[in-house]
């Protein structure tokens, strides 16, 4: 198997800091954002994040 | 009409049209395996997208995502946490995946293994495992698929005949329509999802509240710790929340979302796709609204999984809630009919054909697979009728249990030294440990989600005899 490039593996990780690893850090009401509890807000910004970060990722394998 | 001949004429309604496009869709013939089980390997990207969210967004995003907050609260982020993240292993893993079973002509999990390694002895324990998980999974289904005809009808329908009703018109669609038909009903499935989820997400708030924000302002005061971690829970705390999301972001492992990826017209269809799958978060966030509207509006029910649609029924007219309940019923019935049909399929020609029938031709062994259908649902209905676990507990037993599978998959692709007897080692011992806890009602284990003990032993061992004992495998290349 060819293996992916050390970027994209980096890409592939930034989210799984921002929506796993991270949790004490973000799991609070406070504050609200757009009307939502800061915890909600955090996984919904991270799933419109991830599918560009993950875009990113798919340029650079395509390219080598 | 009285309201539940109203409610149960929408829900029906749905039903047969989805019932209707799945037969129409398949290909006559259905002798095929290739066919039957994988598409022919001809989908593009809209339909491997679509497959891919028919198989993720089960009964359990309907009723499991609100009942998990109207009962637990905080917690039920690992949802949406674990499938942001599980599309991005897929990025990765997906593509060899699909290489592999190109070059090899693989149909299922079973015969991944079987190549990867040539041991029949670690083919079997995977195929045996991979169907009793999916048979889990389906019971889940079967059992959502109780609740939602029982609560549409207004009890009118007892919930053990809809679930026996339910699983024949399951079965009889999974014989004859295959993977390509299934796929055609989750394009009406998904767009009903959406638009149920945007009617309970935004409607629930805004009928008692006057707004999503207000909703929240009301719980965050009436309520305040039911939102964070643990929530409603002692036990669900920070450090279960990680492990429970590293372990459910292995969905790559399930045996039904191994063979959809082969489905694929190409390894790039596997990868783009990847790509779009984090969006399908947003609605099932509706859920996650609709939980808590449920929480405020209909309090102190017996158990979560019926917080939604109790208080859709007091919200809505009924024939709305025949359509909710109706997209309900395909969120149950389109991944049902896709576990059913990758668990016949394991179970002809990784176990059947192997062990008890090795000269079968190509035709017989699409035979035997369309005859296990009937068998996998009779089992599925017969746990789903005597078992009263809830809808996630379920689901977390299913997942703790693929997700031992992870290593022989991914280190099967990449780590030149790994052995069949490591990954047999580790497999057992994986599955040990995770199903010993969780049936012990000892999952979180000291915090920890017990598939997550289970995959570290499970690893070890996988590392420590494959460098023990060296001997090469068939591999891929």
């Amino acid at each position: 198997m060819k293996k992916p490039s050390p970027a994209a593996l980096f890409l592939g990780f930034l989210p799984f800091v921002g929506v796993c690893f991270t949790v004490p850090l973000w799991d609070r009401v406070n504050p609200v954002v757009l009307g939502l509890p800061f915890n909600l807000f955090w996984m919904l910004a991270w799933a419109c994040v991830t599918p560009l970060l993950m875009l990113w990722a798919y340029r650079i394998e395509r390219r080598r | 009409m009285s309201a539940p001949a109203t409610a149960l004429a929408f829900l029906l309604g749905i039903v047969g049209a989805a019932a209707a496009i799945g037969i129409g869709t398949a290909r006559r013939r259905q002798v095929d395996l290739e066919q039957w089980a994988v598409a022919g390997r001809g989908l593009g990207l809209l339909l491997v997208w679509i497959l891919l969210a028919g198989e993720t967004f089960t009964t359990f995003s309907v009723l499991g995502i609100s009942g998990w907050v109207y009962a637990r609260g905080g917690p039920t982020l690992y949802v949406l946490g674990y499938l942001i993240l599980a599309y991005i292993v897929n990025f990765f893993i997906g593509p060899p995946i699909w290489e592999a079973g190109r070059r090899h002509g693989l149909q299922t999990l079973g015969d991944f293994f079987a190549k990867c390694y040539g041991s029949r002895a670690l083919t079997a324990v995977v195929s045996l495992a991979g169907i009793v998980f999916l048979i889990v999974y389906l019971q889940l289904q079967l059992t959502g698929l109780g609740i939602i005809v029982g609560l549409a009808s207004f009890e009118r329908i007892d919930q053990h005949a809809a679930m026996v009703v339910s699983t024949a018109v399951v079965a009889a669609f999974v014989w004859m329509s295959g993977v390509r038909g299934v796929t055609w009903v989750s394009v009406l499935k998904d767009f009903l999802l959406v638009a149920v989820a945007l009617v309970v997400g935004v409607g629930l708030p805004y009928a008692h509240f006057g707004g999503i924000g207000p909703m929240f302002a009301a719980m965050l005061k009436q309520h305040p710790g039911h939102l964070t971690m643990p929530g409603g829970t002692t036990n669900l705390t920070h450090s279960w929340y990680v492990t429970t999301v590293l372990v459910n972001s292995c969905l790559f492992a399930w045996p039904h979302f191994f063979g959809s990826v082969f489905t694929a017209k190409s390894a790039d269809t596997v990868r783009r796709n990847a790509i779009l799958m984090p969006l399908y978060v947003l609605p099932l966030a509706l859920m996650f609204f609709a939980g808590c509207a449920a929480f405020l509006v209909v309090p102190g029910l017996k158990t979560g999984d019926l917080a939604l649609l109790t208080a859709v029924r007091t919200t809505f007219p009924p024939w709305l809630l025949g359509v909710i309940g109706g997209a309900g019923a395909l969120t149950a019935m389109v991944p049902a009919s896709i576990q059913i049909l990758s668990a016949s399929t394991l179970l002809a020609k990784n176990l059947y054909r192997p062990y008890v029938a090795p000269d079968l031709s190509e035709e017989g062994l699409s035979r035997v697979a369309h005859w296990a259908v009937p068998f996998i649902a009779a089992v599925a209905l017969y746990f789903a009728l005597h078992s009263s676990t809830t809808l996630v507990g379920l689901l977390l037993l299913g997942y703790s249990g693929v997700c031992q599978f992870g290593p022989g998959i991914v280190l099967g692709l990449a780590w030149k030294r790994v052995t069949s007897a490591g990954i047999l080692a580790g497999l057992v011992a994986g599955l040990g440990v995770a199903g010993g806890l969780t049936f012990a009602n000892l999952d979180p284990f000291r915090g920890i989600n017990a598939g997550f003990w289970g995959l570290a032993v499970n690893l070890l061992l996988v590392i420590g005899v494959s460098l023990a004992a060296p001997r090469p495998v068939p591999g891929f290349d």
